[in-house]
């Protein structure tokens, strides 16, 4: 329910936390105790698309930690940092349950598999583009 | 659409026999390729029979422990005044498995059928299935799945005029590797954080809402049609003694062909390497296998000639786990892979129980320090000497797990860490 809720208002606020408390019948700060122990749940804004590199075990041995490190370094931010446009944000994650067709990355919901630094740079480029043109 | 890989011909398909056709995750699909038989067949069957059959095909679970099915099933109080829960983890997190997410995206009413005819079994009319927040293309998939079995009649009341009820849901993770752990689960599905319970009572007397509750791994449920339909001995002949039926093997890593296979239980793993994963790749020598999920002590290759089963290896003094086969080739640094996989623990520990969260904290310290090159002689039986005092006193098998590969990693390759004491890594990787 409180992913479900993030994905509508972007990130766990003061007033989502209220609203799912009071929708369950509990406390905020049965919710708030909650919201602090998984990891896909963020109290802070993450970029429209936030690109989460797998760097486990799998992803390692076939070049998830280049990836990470090539993609920080294009977007010019660091774990969890987010772009001045507010456009993408990267995340450095762990195992995504796709370690047969490693590396892989995940952009908000969407997984894309046997990544390279040259496909994730034309994937970056393409939302960028598309954006432009709206 | 994710891409995967192509099949093997080796492959034994069971569980994966609708994959390749068109439109395989519709309810018309699965109607017209025997499904729902099994469940109407085990209608007809007293819950003691099913239990049986299950208990003579010798399915053991999918998710890593390798319990036998059958003998949970028979665990469950039937008579009890309480409900009953069907609970079915797709909380697929542990490194080197990603077989789950292809059971539901590509056939999820064999799925919702294994979990009803468990609701037989043990008089349960309510069937949980959760799945980690990051598979939400999986939870749209089973939900579209569900709304399809109620529209046709094969959830919901009276189920095709048989007079048995059984309700289906997806409950979804957040981003927990620990919510895998069968209490954890529970309590996550409760709404709760995700830490685990202590046991005794086990989630078969006292589970999801302090019910009777049985628990078990997609790939489980979803053998459990064609158990009931081509009958328990059938299964189990397929693969080795006490080891019964075909297992989804995740091959990853250093590999030419890695992907998922279904192949029988027992299957030689340099065979799986060599035949089915098609060698290693870039003509590199195989240097250690982690057989089963990163939680199982890996084998260095002179020990993969092996058959990949419970028992098997068990004797190796490894474990079956999950099914996901991490080949490591002979230019991979044991002391980074070792570290990542402690940060991962480290990560992923609840903090519940102190053993775990300060044992991987501080093991995650000093391989850390031996990656940067500033370890030292004694951190080396250190690292093993933690580990050993985390093993058997958590509340979850999390702590075993970040102990028993890091206490192989360090006793099977000494030397790699002693080569790490002069401050370089001698395959240049850190």
């Amino acid at each position: 329910m409180l992913l479900y809720a993030q994905d509508e208002v972007g990130q766990v606020t003061e007033e989502l936390i209220a609203e799912v408390a009071s929708r369950c019948g509990v406390t905020p700060l049965q919710v708030d105790e909650v919201v602090g122990y998984y990891t896909m749940l963020h109290r802070k804004p993450l970029g429209k698309f936030h690109i989460q590199v797998c760097t486990n075990i799998a992803c390692m041995i076939t070049g998830g930690q280049e990836l990470y490190e090539h993609v920080c370094k294009k977007l010019g931010v660091g774990n969890r940092g987010i772009t001045e446009d507010g456009l993408f944000s990267v995340e450095e994650v762990e195992c995504m349950g796709s370690c047969s067709w490693a590396p892989a990355v995940q952009v908000n919901y969407d997984f894309h598999h046997y990544m390279t630094p040259e496909k994730l740079d034309a994937l970056i480029d393409a939302i960028r583009q598309t954006r432009k043109a709206q | 659409m994710p891409q995967f890989n192509e099949p093997s011909p080796l492959e034994v398909k069971i569980l994966t026999k609708r994959f390749q056709l068109p439109n395989s995750a519709s309810i018309d699909t699965y109607l017209a390729t025997d499904g729902y038989k099994a469940f109407l067949k085990a209608r007809e069957m007293t819950p003691e029979q099913i239990v049986e059959e299950v208990k003579v095909s010798t399915l053991r679970g999918r998710g890593g422990a390798g319990f036998p099915t059958g003998m949970k099933w028979s665990f469950v109080p039937r008579n009890s005044p309480k409900p009953k829960y069907v609970i079915c983890n797709a909380d697929e997190g542990e490194p080197g498995t990603c077989k789950d997410r292809l059971l539901m995206e590509f056939d999820p009413h064999q799925l919702i059928e294994g979990m009803m005819i468990a609701g037989l079994a043990v008089d349960a009319h309510k069937g949980y299935i959760y799945i980690r927040g990051e598979y939400r293309y999986l939870i749209e998939i089973m939900d579209k799945a569900i709304a399809e079995a109620y529209a046709r009649g094969w959830l919901g009341k009276n189920i095709q005029g048989t007079g048995f009820d059984f309700d289906c849901y997806t409950h979804t993770g957040a981003g927990s590797y620990e919510c895998g752990e069968e209490t954890a689960l529970l309590e996550s599905l409760e709404g709760k954080r995700g830490v685990p319970r202590l046991k005794p009572p086990f989630p078969a007397v006292s589970g999801a809402f302090q019910s009777p509750t049985i628990l078990n791994n997609v790939e489980t449920y979803a053998a459990v049609p064609a158990i009931i339909r081509d009958g328990g001995a059938a299964f189990a002949a397929l693969g080795t003694p006490k080891n019964g039926g075909t297992r989804l093997f995740c091959l990853s890593g250093h590999l030419n062909k890695p992907g998922v296979y279904e192949l029988p239980m027992g299957f030689n793993l340099l065979r799986m390497i060599n035949e089915v994963g098609g060698g290693v790749r870039n003509g590199k020598k195989l240097k250690a296998v982690i057989p089963g999920g990163s939680s199982c002590p890996v084998l260095r290759a002179d020990e993969c000639d092996i058959p990949m089963d419970y028992d098997s290896l068990a004797k190796a003094k490894s474990m079956a786990g999950s099914g996901g086969v991490i080949i490591l080739d002979e230019d991979t640094c044991m002391v980074r892979a070792a570290m990542r996989l402690m940060k991962f623990y480290q990560h992923e520990s609840c903090g519940w129980c102190v053993p775990c969260r300060e044992g991987t904290t501080w093991l995650k310290k000093i391989l850390v320090r031996f990656h940067d090159g500033r370890g030292e002689r004694q951190d080396i039986d250190m690292i093993g000497e933690l580990s050993k005092s985390i093993l058997g006193r958590t509340f979850c098998p999390l702590g075993d797990a970040a102990a028993m590969p890091t206490i192989a990693f360090v006793e099977k390759f000494r030397d790699e860490f002693e080569a790490h004491l002069n401050g370089k890594c001698p395959y240049g990787q850190h």
